[in-house]
Protein backbone atom coordinates (compact mmCIF):
# COMPACT_ATOMS: atom_id res chain seq x y z
CA UNK A 1 0.00 0.00 0.00
CA UNK A 2 2.54 2.33 1.01
CA UNK A 3 4.46 1.52 -2.18
CA UNK A 4 0.88 2.14 -4.29
CA UNK A 5 0.80 6.07 -2.16
CA UNK A 6 4.25 6.77 -3.11
CA UNK A 7 3.81 6.12 -6.78
CA UNK A 8 1.03 8.30 -6.91
CA UNK A 9 2.75 10.70 -5.31
CA UNK A 10 5.70 11.10 -7.54
CA UNK A 11 2.90 11.11 -10.11
CA UNK A 12 1.23 13.98 -8.72
CA UNK A 13 4.55 15.56 -8.75
CA UNK A 14 5.58 14.94 -11.99
CA UNK A 15 2.26 16.41 -13.54
CA UNK A 16 2.61 19.50 -11.97
CA UNK A 17 5.66 19.92 -13.56
CA UNK A 18 4.24 18.90 -16.55
CA UNK A 19 1.76 21.28 -16.32
CA UNK A 20 3.34 23.61 -17.83
CA UNK A 21 2.70 22.81 -21.22
CA UNK A 22 -1.05 22.24 -21.51
CA UNK A 23 -1.85 22.88 -17.59
CA UNK A 24 -5.77 24.11 -18.94
CA UNK A 25 -7.33 20.77 -20.69
CA UNK A 26 -5.13 18.44 -18.68
CA UNK A 27 -7.12 19.68 -15.84
CA UNK A 28 -10.25 20.75 -17.40
CA UNK A 29 -9.96 16.99 -18.92
CA UNK A 30 -9.47 15.80 -15.31
CA UNK A 31 -11.67 17.44 -13.70
CA UNK A 32 -14.60 17.03 -15.62
CA UNK A 33 -14.71 13.20 -14.29
CA UNK A 34 -16.86 12.00 -17.56
CA UNK A 35 -14.96 11.21 -20.75
CA UNK A 36 -13.49 14.75 -22.24
CA UNK A 37 -16.28 15.15 -25.15
CA UNK A 38 -19.17 13.18 -23.34
CA UNK A 39 -21.29 15.24 -24.13
CA UNK A 40 -21.26 14.58 -28.08
CA UNK A 41 -21.63 10.89 -29.32
CA UNK A 42 -18.51 9.28 -29.60
CA UNK A 43 -17.37 9.84 -33.79
CA UNK A 44 -15.47 6.19 -33.02
CA UNK A 45 -16.81 3.03 -30.71
CA UNK A 46 -16.80 -0.75 -31.22
CA UNK A 47 -19.16 -2.80 -30.67
CA UNK A 48 -18.64 -6.73 -29.67
CA UNK A 49 -15.47 -7.16 -32.02
CA UNK A 50 -13.77 -10.61 -32.17
CA UNK A 51 -10.72 -10.86 -34.25
CA UNK A 52 -9.20 -14.35 -34.83
CA UNK A 53 -5.73 -14.90 -36.60
CA UNK A 54 -4.80 -17.64 -38.39
CA UNK A 55 -7.88 -19.16 -35.76
CA UNK A 56 -6.46 -17.81 -32.64
CA UNK A 57 -8.66 -15.55 -30.75
CA UNK A 58 -6.76 -12.43 -30.50
CA UNK A 59 -9.51 -10.21 -29.33
CA UNK A 60 -12.78 -10.91 -27.69
CA UNK A 61 -15.88 -9.13 -27.46
CA UNK A 62 -14.51 -5.48 -27.18
CA UNK A 63 -16.88 -2.99 -26.53
CA UNK A 64 -15.02 0.58 -26.52
CA UNK A 65 -16.73 4.44 -26.83
CA UNK A 66 -13.64 6.04 -27.64
CA UNK A 67 -14.06 10.19 -26.37
CA UNK A 68 -13.99 12.69 -29.01
CA UNK A 69 -10.88 14.60 -28.64
CA UNK A 70 -8.06 14.32 -26.36
CA UNK A 71 -5.58 10.94 -26.20
CA UNK A 72 -6.97 7.71 -25.30
CA UNK A 73 -4.41 5.25 -24.83
CA UNK A 74 -4.82 1.23 -25.14
CA UNK A 75 -1.92 0.02 -22.78
CA UNK A 76 -1.13 -3.92 -21.87
CA UNK A 77 1.67 -6.35 -21.63
CA UNK A 78 3.04 -6.92 -24.97
CA UNK A 79 1.00 -9.48 -27.04
CA UNK A 80 -2.11 -8.30 -25.35
CA UNK A 81 -3.52 -7.63 -28.52
CA UNK A 82 -3.23 -3.57 -28.61
CA UNK A 83 -1.92 -3.26 -31.92
CA UNK A 84 -4.59 -5.65 -33.50
CA UNK A 85 -7.25 -3.44 -31.81
CA UNK A 86 -5.96 -0.46 -33.44
CA UNK A 87 -5.06 -1.64 -37.16
CA UNK A 88 -9.00 -3.00 -36.22
CA UNK A 89 -10.06 0.90 -36.37
CA UNK A 90 -8.96 2.11 -40.27
CA UNK A 91 -9.16 -1.66 -41.70
CA UNK A 92 -5.75 -2.55 -42.21
CA UNK A 93 -6.14 -5.38 -40.18
CA UNK A 94 -8.15 -7.45 -42.57
CA UNK A 95 -6.06 -6.89 -45.51
CA UNK A 96 -3.48 -9.62 -43.93
CA UNK A 97 -4.05 -13.11 -44.52
CA UNK A 98 -5.95 -15.55 -42.65
CA UNK A 99 -7.63 -12.48 -40.53
CA UNK A 100 -11.47 -12.60 -39.27
CA UNK A 101 -13.15 -9.65 -37.83
CA UNK A 102 -16.59 -9.82 -36.42
CA UNK A 103 -18.57 -7.14 -34.78
CA UNK A 104 -18.88 -3.46 -35.21
CA UNK A 105 -16.27 -0.80 -35.53
CA UNK A 106 -18.85 2.14 -35.84
CA UNK A 107 -17.18 5.82 -37.28
CA UNK A 108 -20.08 8.51 -36.85
CA UNK A 109 -22.31 5.77 -36.39
CA UNK A 110 -21.13 4.04 -39.82
CA UNK A 111 -20.11 0.18 -39.15
CA UNK A 112 -16.80 0.14 -41.16
CA UNK A 113 -16.97 -3.22 -42.15
CA UNK A 114 -19.67 -3.34 -43.81
CA UNK A 115 -19.72 -3.88 -47.31
CA UNK A 116 -21.09 -0.87 -48.80
CA UNK A 117 -18.70 1.14 -46.96
CA UNK A 118 -15.73 3.16 -49.14
CA UNK A 119 -12.77 1.82 -47.06
CA UNK A 120 -10.68 4.80 -48.54
CA UNK A 121 -12.92 7.77 -47.29
CA UNK A 122 -13.10 6.20 -43.94
CA UNK A 123 -9.00 5.78 -43.76
CA UNK A 124 -8.34 9.61 -44.63
CA UNK A 125 -10.75 10.42 -41.26
CA UNK A 126 -7.84 8.37 -39.46
CA UNK A 127 -4.04 9.59 -39.81
CA UNK A 128 -1.74 6.54 -38.92
CA UNK A 129 1.87 6.77 -37.12
CA UNK A 130 3.44 3.17 -36.93
CA UNK A 131 6.33 2.05 -34.47
CA UNK A 132 8.79 2.94 -36.68
CA UNK A 133 8.32 5.67 -39.86
CA UNK A 134 7.84 4.80 -42.80
CA UNK A 135 8.56 7.54 -45.25
CA UNK A 136 6.83 7.05 -49.25
CA UNK A 137 9.42 6.88 -51.27
CA UNK A 138 9.65 10.07 -52.72
CA UNK A 139 11.11 13.43 -51.90
CA UNK A 140 9.82 15.59 -48.75
CA UNK A 141 7.46 17.84 -50.42
CA UNK A 142 5.83 14.83 -51.85
CA UNK A 143 5.47 13.06 -49.07
CA UNK A 144 2.89 15.78 -47.43
CA UNK A 145 1.39 16.78 -50.97
CA UNK A 146 0.73 12.91 -51.48
CA UNK A 147 -2.24 12.63 -49.86
CA UNK A 148 -4.10 16.38 -50.68
CA UNK A 149 -2.65 15.60 -54.33
CA UNK A 150 -4.38 11.89 -53.82
CA UNK A 151 -7.72 13.66 -52.88
CA UNK A 152 -8.10 15.97 -55.76
CA UNK A 153 -5.93 18.89 -54.70
CA UNK A 154 -3.48 19.90 -58.07
CA UNK A 155 -2.79 23.78 -57.79
CA UNK A 156 1.22 24.01 -57.00
CA UNK A 157 0.23 27.50 -55.29
CA UNK A 158 -2.08 25.30 -52.54
CA UNK A 159 0.04 22.35 -52.06
CA UNK A 160 3.13 24.51 -51.12
CA UNK A 161 0.77 26.16 -48.97
CA UNK A 162 -0.39 23.01 -47.17
CA UNK A 163 3.56 21.46 -47.08
CA UNK A 164 4.32 24.25 -45.20
CA UNK A 165 1.54 24.59 -43.03
CA UNK A 166 2.13 21.46 -41.37
CA UNK A 167 5.67 20.96 -41.71
CA UNK A 168 5.43 23.68 -39.52
CA UNK A 169 2.75 22.28 -37.17
CA UNK A 170 5.22 19.70 -36.37
CA UNK A 171 8.18 21.89 -36.06
CA UNK A 172 10.06 20.46 -38.74
CA UNK A 173 10.22 23.43 -41.24
CA UNK A 174 13.02 24.98 -40.06
CA UNK A 175 14.60 21.90 -40.37
CA UNK A 176 13.88 21.13 -43.74
CA UNK A 177 12.93 24.11 -45.82
CA UNK A 178 16.17 23.90 -47.76
CA UNK A 179 15.76 20.38 -49.09
CA UNK A 180 12.15 19.75 -49.91
CA UNK A 181 12.94 18.32 -53.21
CA UNK A 182 15.12 15.47 -51.24
CA UNK A 183 14.44 11.81 -50.11
CA UNK A 184 12.62 12.04 -47.13
CA UNK A 185 14.88 8.38 -46.17
CA UNK A 186 17.61 10.89 -46.09
CA UNK A 187 16.16 12.94 -42.54
CA UNK A 188 16.73 11.13 -38.95
CA UNK A 189 14.81 8.64 -37.69
CA UNK A 190 12.69 11.65 -35.67
CA UNK A 191 12.16 13.67 -38.19
CA UNK A 192 11.35 11.35 -40.41
CA UNK A 193 7.96 10.61 -37.40
CA UNK A 194 7.35 13.82 -37.23
CA UNK A 195 6.97 14.23 -41.33
CA UNK A 196 4.64 10.88 -40.99
CA UNK A 197 2.54 12.98 -38.70
CA UNK A 198 2.62 15.96 -40.53
CA UNK A 199 2.00 13.73 -43.56
CA UNK A 200 -1.42 12.34 -42.03
CA UNK A 201 -2.12 15.85 -40.58
CA UNK A 202 -2.08 17.16 -44.17
CA UNK A 203 -5.03 15.01 -45.42
CA UNK A 204 -7.37 16.47 -42.61
CA UNK A 205 -8.39 13.57 -40.57
CA UNK A 206 -10.53 13.55 -37.22
CA UNK A 207 -8.44 10.53 -35.96
CA UNK A 208 -4.96 10.28 -35.33
CA UNK A 209 -3.65 6.39 -34.58
CA UNK A 210 -0.36 5.71 -33.13
CA UNK A 211 1.21 2.09 -32.31
CA UNK A 212 3.99 3.28 -30.40
CA UNK A 213 4.87 5.91 -32.36
CA UNK A 214 7.91 6.65 -30.13
CA UNK A 215 9.80 3.69 -29.44
CA UNK A 216 11.76 3.75 -32.37
CA UNK A 217 12.71 7.09 -30.91
CA UNK A 218 15.69 8.77 -28.61
CA UNK A 219 14.51 10.84 -25.65
CA UNK A 220 14.85 13.99 -27.68
CA UNK A 221 12.42 12.78 -30.13
CA UNK A 222 10.13 10.92 -28.17
CA UNK A 223 9.31 14.11 -26.07
CA UNK A 224 9.06 16.52 -29.36
CA UNK A 225 6.44 14.18 -30.39
CA UNK A 226 4.53 13.79 -27.38
CA UNK A 227 4.80 17.58 -26.93
CA UNK A 228 2.98 17.91 -30.25
CA UNK A 229 0.00 14.96 -29.15
CA UNK A 230 -0.46 17.41 -26.36
CA UNK A 231 -1.11 20.22 -28.48
CA UNK A 232 -3.07 18.29 -31.06
CA UNK A 233 -5.50 16.32 -28.31
CA UNK A 234 -7.73 19.68 -28.56
CA UNK A 235 -8.38 19.55 -32.57
CA UNK A 236 -7.96 15.88 -33.06
CA UNK A 237 -8.66 12.18 -31.29
CA UNK A 238 -5.81 10.60 -30.45
CA UNK A 239 -5.89 6.82 -30.10
CA UNK A 240 -1.83 5.79 -29.27
CA UNK A 241 -0.35 2.49 -28.37
CA UNK A 242 2.12 2.20 -25.87
CA UNK A 243 3.80 -0.30 -23.58
CA UNK A 244 5.57 2.51 -21.58
CA UNK A 245 3.50 3.18 -18.55
CA UNK A 246 5.16 6.54 -17.63
CA UNK A 247 4.33 8.08 -21.27
CA UNK A 248 0.41 6.36 -20.69
CA UNK A 249 0.40 8.82 -17.14
CA UNK A 250 1.80 11.69 -19.29
CA UNK A 251 -0.26 11.63 -22.23
CA UNK A 252 -3.47 10.11 -21.60
CA UNK A 253 -7.02 11.43 -21.09
CA UNK A 254 -8.65 7.99 -21.35
CA UNK A 255 -6.71 4.50 -20.54
CA UNK A 256 -7.90 1.22 -22.07
CA UNK A 257 -5.98 -1.46 -20.21
CA UNK A 258 -6.06 -4.53 -22.08
CA UNK A 259 -5.01 -8.07 -21.39
CA UNK A 260 -4.97 -11.49 -23.69
CA UNK A 261 -7.04 -9.69 -25.98
CA UNK A 262 -9.82 -8.66 -23.74
CA UNK A 263 -10.70 -5.02 -22.24
CA UNK A 264 -10.32 -5.21 -18.49
CA UNK A 265 -10.79 -1.87 -17.85
CA UNK A 266 -10.66 1.44 -19.29
CA UNK A 267 -11.65 5.26 -18.29
CA UNK A 268 -10.39 8.05 -17.35
CA UNK A 269 -7.28 8.28 -16.97
CA UNK A 270 -7.00 9.11 -13.43
CA UNK A 271 -9.36 6.28 -12.49
CA UNK A 272 -7.83 3.83 -14.17
CA UNK A 273 -4.18 4.74 -13.25
CA UNK A 274 -4.73 5.88 -9.69
CA UNK A 275 -7.43 4.23 -8.75
CA UNK A 276 -8.20 0.51 -10.86
CA UNK A 277 -10.99 -1.38 -9.89
CA UNK A 278 -9.80 -4.86 -11.22
CA UNK A 279 -7.59 -6.52 -9.54
CA UNK A 280 -5.43 -7.37 -13.41
CA UNK A 281 -5.05 -3.58 -13.67
CA UNK A 282 -4.04 -2.42 -10.00
CA UNK A 283 -1.04 -5.11 -10.43
CA UNK A 284 -0.37 -3.97 -14.18
CA UNK A 285 -0.06 -0.32 -13.15
CA UNK A 286 2.35 -1.64 -10.18
CA UNK A 287 4.51 -3.42 -12.61
CA UNK A 288 3.77 -7.28 -11.23
CA UNK A 289 2.89 -8.20 -14.53
CA UNK A 290 4.36 -6.50 -17.45
CA UNK B 1 45.17 -29.62 -30.99
CA UNK B 2 42.31 -28.21 -28.50
CA UNK B 3 38.63 -27.98 -28.97
CA UNK B 4 39.11 -24.36 -28.72
CA UNK B 5 42.02 -24.75 -32.01
CA UNK B 6 39.82 -26.99 -33.65
CA UNK B 7 37.00 -24.30 -34.07
CA UNK B 8 39.37 -21.47 -34.98
CA UNK B 9 41.03 -23.34 -37.28
CA UNK B 10 37.05 -24.55 -39.14
CA UNK B 11 36.11 -21.12 -38.84
CA UNK B 12 39.13 -19.69 -40.87
CA UNK B 13 39.66 -22.53 -43.09
CA UNK B 14 35.61 -22.22 -43.99
CA UNK B 15 36.11 -18.56 -45.10
CA UNK B 16 39.14 -19.46 -46.87
CA UNK B 17 37.07 -22.25 -48.73
CA UNK B 18 33.99 -20.14 -49.88
CA UNK B 19 36.71 -17.40 -51.00
CA UNK B 20 38.16 -19.99 -53.40
CA UNK B 21 34.90 -21.48 -54.83
CA UNK B 22 33.87 -18.09 -55.26
CA UNK B 23 37.24 -17.23 -57.36
CA UNK B 24 37.61 -20.16 -59.11
CA UNK B 25 33.83 -19.60 -60.68
CA UNK B 26 34.81 -16.36 -61.31
CA UNK B 27 38.04 -17.27 -63.39
CA UNK B 28 35.45 -20.23 -65.23
CA UNK B 29 34.17 -16.88 -66.81
CA UNK B 30 36.92 -15.55 -67.22
CA UNK B 31 38.41 -18.99 -69.23
CA UNK B 32 35.33 -19.35 -71.36
CA UNK B 33 35.46 -15.55 -72.62
CA UNK B 34 39.37 -15.67 -72.69
CA UNK B 35 39.01 -18.96 -74.85
CA UNK B 36 36.49 -17.89 -76.86
CA UNK B 37 38.38 -14.95 -77.61
CA UNK B 38 41.69 -17.24 -78.37
CA UNK B 39 39.71 -19.58 -81.05
CA UNK B 40 38.28 -16.96 -83.02
CA UNK B 41 41.77 -15.35 -83.11
CA UNK B 42 41.78 -16.89 -86.94
CA UNK B 43 39.29 -14.39 -88.56
CA UNK B 44 40.06 -11.28 -86.08
CA UNK B 45 43.54 -11.01 -86.99
CA UNK B 46 42.48 -11.38 -90.71
CA UNK B 47 39.63 -9.30 -90.83
CA UNK B 48 39.15 -5.74 -88.42
CA UNK B 49 36.40 -6.72 -85.59
CA UNK B 50 34.82 -3.16 -86.41
CA UNK B 51 34.32 -4.76 -90.31
CA UNK B 52 33.13 -7.85 -88.98
CA UNK B 53 30.18 -6.85 -86.68
CA UNK B 54 28.73 -3.98 -88.92
CA UNK B 55 29.05 -5.73 -92.18
CA UNK B 56 25.63 -7.39 -93.03
CA UNK B 57 27.34 -9.55 -95.54
CA UNK B 58 27.77 -13.07 -94.61
CA UNK B 59 29.05 -15.18 -96.84
CA UNK B 60 31.66 -18.21 -95.69
CA UNK B 61 32.34 -19.54 -99.56
CA UNK B 62 33.79 -16.35 -100.25
CA UNK B 63 35.44 -15.63 -97.02
CA UNK B 64 32.96 -13.19 -96.06
CA UNK B 65 31.49 -12.88 -91.99
CA UNK B 66 29.76 -10.02 -91.60
CA UNK B 67 27.41 -10.09 -88.02
CA UNK B 68 25.11 -7.43 -88.29
CA UNK B 69 22.15 -9.28 -89.60
CA UNK B 70 22.98 -11.78 -86.56
CA UNK B 71 23.56 -8.96 -84.34
CA UNK B 72 20.49 -6.79 -85.07
CA UNK B 73 18.37 -10.27 -85.14
CA UNK B 74 19.12 -11.21 -81.49
CA UNK B 75 18.81 -7.60 -80.20
CA UNK B 76 15.57 -7.37 -81.81
CA UNK B 77 13.92 -10.25 -81.06
CA UNK B 78 14.83 -10.07 -77.31
CA UNK B 79 14.01 -6.39 -77.25
CA UNK B 80 10.71 -7.88 -78.42
CA UNK B 81 10.50 -10.09 -75.67
CA UNK B 82 10.96 -8.23 -72.75
CA UNK B 83 8.64 -5.66 -74.68
CA UNK B 84 5.88 -8.14 -74.80
CA UNK B 85 6.48 -10.06 -71.76
CA UNK B 86 7.82 -6.73 -69.12
CA UNK B 87 3.87 -5.25 -68.69
CA UNK B 88 2.29 -8.79 -68.46
CA UNK B 89 4.12 -9.98 -65.94
CA UNK B 90 4.49 -6.48 -64.13
CA UNK B 91 0.68 -6.82 -63.78
CA UNK B 92 0.42 -10.51 -63.00
CA UNK B 93 3.00 -10.16 -60.31
CA UNK B 94 1.15 -6.65 -59.06
CA UNK B 95 -2.17 -9.01 -58.94
CA UNK B 96 -0.64 -11.99 -56.95
CA UNK B 97 1.04 -9.98 -54.43
CA UNK B 98 -1.53 -7.36 -54.03
CA UNK B 99 -4.76 -8.53 -55.35
CA UNK B 100 -5.00 -12.35 -55.86
CA UNK B 101 -7.40 -14.00 -52.93
CA UNK B 102 -5.20 -16.84 -50.82
CA UNK B 103 -6.74 -19.81 -53.14
CA UNK B 104 -6.03 -17.89 -56.56
CA UNK B 105 -2.56 -17.11 -55.00
CA UNK B 106 -2.61 -20.99 -54.31
CA UNK B 107 -3.40 -21.89 -57.47
CA UNK B 108 -1.46 -19.75 -59.71
CA UNK B 109 1.86 -19.82 -58.06
CA UNK B 110 2.56 -23.68 -59.00
CA UNK B 111 1.29 -22.86 -62.54
CA UNK B 112 3.91 -20.52 -63.09
CA UNK B 113 6.62 -22.96 -61.78
CA UNK B 114 5.36 -25.77 -63.67
CA UNK B 115 6.02 -22.96 -66.95
CA UNK B 116 9.33 -22.23 -65.97
CA UNK B 117 9.60 -26.13 -65.68
CA UNK B 118 8.56 -26.61 -69.64
CA UNK B 119 11.57 -27.15 -71.89
CA UNK B 120 12.61 -24.86 -74.18
CA UNK B 121 12.33 -27.40 -77.37
CA UNK B 122 8.41 -27.64 -76.29
CA UNK B 123 8.03 -23.91 -76.19
CA UNK B 124 9.56 -24.22 -79.90
CA UNK B 125 7.10 -26.72 -80.98
CA UNK B 126 4.16 -24.76 -78.95
CA UNK B 127 5.48 -21.48 -81.09
CA UNK B 128 5.45 -23.01 -84.66
CA UNK B 129 2.03 -24.64 -83.91
CA UNK B 130 0.50 -21.30 -82.67
CA UNK B 131 2.21 -18.26 -83.03
CA UNK B 132 3.99 -18.79 -86.49
CA UNK B 133 0.58 -19.04 -87.84
CA UNK B 134 -1.11 -16.09 -85.67
CA UNK B 135 2.03 -13.94 -87.12
CA UNK B 136 1.39 -15.14 -90.37
CA UNK B 137 -2.00 -15.33 -90.93
CA UNK B 138 -3.44 -12.86 -88.56
CA UNK B 139 -1.35 -10.22 -87.60
CA UNK B 140 1.44 -9.35 -90.24
CA UNK B 141 -2.00 -9.60 -92.54
CA UNK B 142 -3.47 -7.16 -90.32
CA UNK B 143 -0.75 -4.53 -90.45
CA UNK B 144 -0.91 -4.77 -94.01
CA UNK B 145 2.46 -6.39 -94.16
CA UNK B 146 3.37 -10.45 -95.58
CA UNK B 147 4.84 -12.82 -93.52
CA UNK B 148 5.82 -16.53 -93.05
CA UNK B 149 5.02 -16.47 -89.63
CA UNK B 150 8.44 -17.11 -88.96
CA UNK B 151 9.33 -13.82 -87.85
CA UNK B 152 11.02 -11.72 -85.16
CA UNK B 153 7.59 -10.90 -83.59
CA UNK B 154 7.24 -14.58 -83.39
CA UNK B 155 10.40 -15.14 -81.40
CA UNK B 156 9.90 -12.44 -79.61
CA UNK B 157 6.22 -13.73 -77.86
CA UNK B 158 7.79 -17.02 -77.58
CA UNK B 159 10.51 -15.72 -75.73
CA UNK B 160 8.39 -13.37 -74.18
CA UNK B 161 5.91 -16.38 -72.79
CA UNK B 162 9.46 -18.20 -71.57
CA UNK B 163 11.10 -15.39 -69.58
CA UNK B 164 7.35 -15.10 -68.11
CA UNK B 165 7.73 -17.27 -65.52
CA UNK B 166 11.18 -15.98 -64.60
CA UNK B 167 10.43 -12.50 -64.23
CA UNK B 168 7.11 -13.17 -61.79
CA UNK B 169 9.01 -14.63 -59.95
CA UNK B 170 11.73 -12.45 -59.36
CA UNK B 171 8.87 -9.37 -59.04
CA UNK B 172 7.20 -11.30 -56.67
CA UNK B 173 9.98 -11.50 -54.29
CA UNK B 174 11.07 -8.16 -55.11
CA UNK B 175 7.38 -7.08 -54.11
CA UNK B 176 7.36 -9.00 -51.05
CA UNK B 177 10.81 -6.59 -50.02
CA UNK B 178 8.20 -3.51 -49.77
CA UNK B 179 7.48 -3.36 -46.13
CA UNK B 180 3.58 -4.02 -45.23
CA UNK B 181 3.88 -0.59 -43.16
CA UNK B 182 5.48 1.32 -45.91
CA UNK B 183 1.91 0.22 -47.71
CA UNK B 184 -0.12 0.64 -44.90
CA UNK B 185 0.84 4.26 -44.99
CA UNK B 186 -0.37 4.82 -48.21
CA UNK B 187 -3.80 3.44 -47.55
CA UNK B 188 -4.20 5.61 -44.31
CA UNK B 189 -3.41 8.16 -46.50
CA UNK B 190 -6.78 7.69 -48.33
CA UNK B 191 -5.13 6.33 -50.86
CA UNK B 192 -6.59 3.12 -52.85
CA UNK B 193 -5.03 0.03 -53.41
CA UNK B 194 -4.22 1.01 -57.18
CA UNK B 195 -2.75 4.68 -56.16
CA UNK B 196 -0.43 2.56 -53.70
CA UNK B 197 0.72 0.31 -56.00
CA UNK B 198 2.02 3.01 -58.79
CA UNK B 199 3.02 5.28 -55.80
CA UNK B 200 4.48 3.41 -53.83
CA UNK B 201 4.97 -0.39 -54.60
CA UNK B 202 6.47 0.26 -58.20
CA UNK B 203 8.40 2.99 -56.83
CA UNK B 204 9.97 1.54 -54.29
CA UNK B 205 10.61 -1.64 -56.18
CA UNK B 206 12.12 0.12 -59.17
CA UNK B 207 15.43 -1.01 -59.01
CA UNK B 208 14.45 -4.27 -58.93
CA UNK B 209 12.22 -4.11 -61.66
CA UNK B 210 14.91 -2.83 -63.34
CA UNK B 211 17.15 -5.69 -62.00
CA UNK B 212 14.72 -8.38 -62.98
CA UNK B 213 14.39 -7.28 -66.78
CA UNK B 214 17.70 -7.17 -67.28
CA UNK B 215 18.31 -10.54 -66.27
CA UNK B 216 15.47 -11.43 -68.53
CA UNK B 217 17.16 -9.77 -71.15
CA UNK B 218 20.57 -11.88 -71.10
CA UNK B 219 18.03 -14.83 -70.55
CA UNK B 220 15.98 -14.31 -73.97
CA UNK B 221 19.25 -13.34 -75.83
CA UNK B 222 20.60 -16.47 -74.80
CA UNK B 223 17.58 -18.81 -75.40
CA UNK B 224 18.31 -21.03 -78.18
CA UNK B 225 16.40 -23.51 -79.68
CA UNK B 226 12.61 -22.01 -79.22
CA UNK B 227 14.23 -18.85 -80.73
CA UNK B 228 15.89 -21.43 -83.72
CA UNK B 229 12.40 -22.70 -84.51
CA UNK B 230 10.20 -20.18 -84.75
CA UNK B 231 12.49 -17.44 -86.05
CA UNK B 232 12.80 -18.11 -89.43
CA UNK B 233 16.73 -18.40 -89.68
CA UNK B 234 17.35 -15.75 -92.72
CA UNK B 235 20.51 -13.66 -92.06
CA UNK B 236 19.51 -10.47 -93.30
CA UNK B 237 18.77 -6.87 -92.05
CA UNK B 238 15.29 -7.46 -90.55
CA UNK B 239 13.16 -4.11 -91.89
CA UNK B 240 10.13 -5.16 -89.65
CA UNK B 241 9.04 -7.29 -86.94
CA UNK B 242 7.37 -9.45 -89.52
CA UNK B 243 10.94 -10.50 -91.54
CA UNK B 244 12.62 -13.70 -90.43
CA UNK B 245 15.86 -13.22 -88.24
CA UNK B 246 18.44 -14.94 -87.40
CA UNK B 247 19.42 -14.67 -83.88
CA UNK B 248 23.23 -15.41 -82.87
CA UNK B 249 22.74 -18.21 -80.70
CA UNK B 250 20.44 -20.29 -83.66
CA UNK B 251 23.70 -19.59 -86.01
CA UNK B 252 25.64 -21.75 -83.35
CA UNK B 253 23.60 -23.63 -83.16
CA UNK B 254 22.92 -24.50 -86.70
CA UNK B 255 26.88 -24.71 -87.90
CA UNK B 256 28.42 -25.78 -85.26
CA UNK B 257 30.50 -28.71 -86.36
CA UNK B 258 29.51 -28.89 -89.76
CA UNK B 259 30.96 -27.30 -92.70
CA UNK B 260 34.65 -27.25 -91.07
CA UNK B 261 35.76 -27.57 -94.71
CA UNK B 262 35.44 -23.86 -95.22
CA UNK B 263 38.22 -21.60 -93.40
CA UNK B 264 37.60 -19.25 -90.72
CA UNK B 265 33.71 -20.77 -90.37
CA UNK B 266 34.75 -22.20 -86.90
CA UNK B 267 36.60 -18.95 -86.12
CA UNK B 268 33.47 -16.91 -87.07
CA UNK B 269 31.35 -18.99 -85.26
CA UNK B 270 33.32 -19.08 -82.04
CA UNK B 271 33.39 -14.81 -82.42
CA UNK B 272 29.58 -15.16 -82.69
CA UNK B 273 29.73 -16.87 -79.30
CA UNK B 274 32.20 -14.31 -77.91
CA UNK B 275 29.97 -11.12 -78.96
CA UNK B 276 26.86 -13.20 -77.30
CA UNK B 277 29.28 -13.31 -74.49
CA UNK B 278 29.99 -9.82 -74.09
CA UNK B 279 26.60 -8.80 -74.82
CA UNK B 280 25.51 -10.62 -71.99
CA UNK B 281 27.96 -9.35 -69.97
CA UNK B 282 27.39 -5.57 -70.90
CA UNK B 283 24.10 -6.29 -70.07
CA UNK B 284 24.82 -7.36 -66.25
CA UNK B 285 27.16 -4.51 -66.46
CA UNK B 286 24.36 -2.24 -66.70
CA UNK B 287 21.86 -3.82 -64.66
CA UNK B 288 24.80 -3.01 -62.10
CA UNK B 289 25.27 0.38 -63.18
CA UNK B 290 21.68 1.24 -62.90
CA UNK B 291 20.79 -0.48 -59.73
CA UNK B 292 24.04 1.72 -58.04
CA UNK B 293 22.57 4.90 -59.37
CA UNK B 294 18.93 3.84 -57.89
CA UNK B 295 20.43 2.79 -54.86
CA UNK B 296 22.52 6.00 -54.25
CA UNK B 297 19.27 8.46 -54.29
CA UNK B 298 18.68 6.15 -51.21
CA UNK B 299 15.19 6.12 -51.50
CA UNK B 300 14.49 3.84 -48.28
N1 LIG C 1 -0.28 -12.69 -38.16
C1 LIG C 1 -0.49 -13.27 -36.98
N2 LIG C 1 -0.66 -14.60 -36.90
C2 LIG C 1 -0.89 -15.20 -35.72
N3 LIG C 1 -0.94 -14.55 -34.55
C3 LIG C 1 -0.76 -13.23 -34.56
C4 LIG C 1 -0.53 -12.51 -35.77
N4 LIG C 1 -0.41 -11.21 -35.48
C5 LIG C 1 -0.55 -11.11 -34.15
N5 LIG C 1 -0.75 -12.32 -33.60
C6 LIG C 1 -0.96 -12.59 -32.18
O1 LIG C 1 -1.95 -11.70 -31.72
C7 LIG C 1 -1.68 -11.34 -30.38
C8 LIG C 1 -1.77 -9.86 -30.25
O2 LIG C 1 -0.75 -9.28 -31.03
P1 LIG C 1 -0.52 -7.71 -31.04
O3 LIG C 1 0.56 -7.44 -32.01
O4 LIG C 1 -1.82 -7.04 -31.24
O5 LIG C 1 -0.01 -7.44 -29.57
P2 LIG C 1 0.49 -6.10 -28.93
O6 LIG C 1 -0.35 -5.87 -27.74
O7 LIG C 1 0.54 -5.02 -29.94
O8 LIG C 1 1.93 -6.48 -28.45
P3 LIG C 1 3.26 -5.60 -28.43
O9 LIG C 1 3.18 -4.75 -27.21
O10 LIG C 1 4.34 -6.62 -28.31
O11 LIG C 1 3.31 -4.84 -29.70
C9 LIG C 1 -0.32 -11.90 -30.03
O12 LIG C 1 -0.51 -13.01 -29.19
C10 LIG C 1 0.26 -12.32 -31.36
O13 LIG C 1 1.03 -13.46 -31.19
MG1 LIG D 1 2.16 -3.93 -30.90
Amino acid sequence: MSQQSSTIGSEVTWSAEGAAVNTADANAAGSAGAYPGASEPPHLSVRNLHVHVGGNHILKNINIDIPNKGITSFIGPSGCGKTTLLKTLNRLLDRQKGVVVKGAVLVDGVNIYDKEVEVTDMRKKMGLLSQRPFPLPMSIFDNIAYGPRIHGIKKKKQLEEIVEYYLRATHLWEEVKDRLNQSAAALSIGQQQRLCLARGLAVEPEIILGDEPTSALDPVSTQRIEELFLQLKDKYTLILVTHILRQARRLSDTIVFLYMGEIIEYGPAEDVLLHPREKLTQEYVKGFIS
Amino acid sequence: MSYKQIRLWKDRWSANLFLWLCLFFIFIVVLIGVGLLIKSAPIWKEQSIVHLIFSKEWKPFQGKFGFLAYISGSLLVTFLAVIIGLPISLMSAVYISEYAPGRVRSILLPLIDLLSGIPPIVYGVWGVLTIVPLVGQVLAPRFGAVSSGYSALTGGIVLAVMIFPLLIRILLDVFEAVPAGLKDASLSLGANQWETVKHVLLKRSAPGIIAATILALSRALGETIAVLMVCGNIAVLPRSIFDSVYPLPALIANNYGDMLSIPQYDAALMLAAFILFVLIFLCNALSRMVLNRLERRDYA
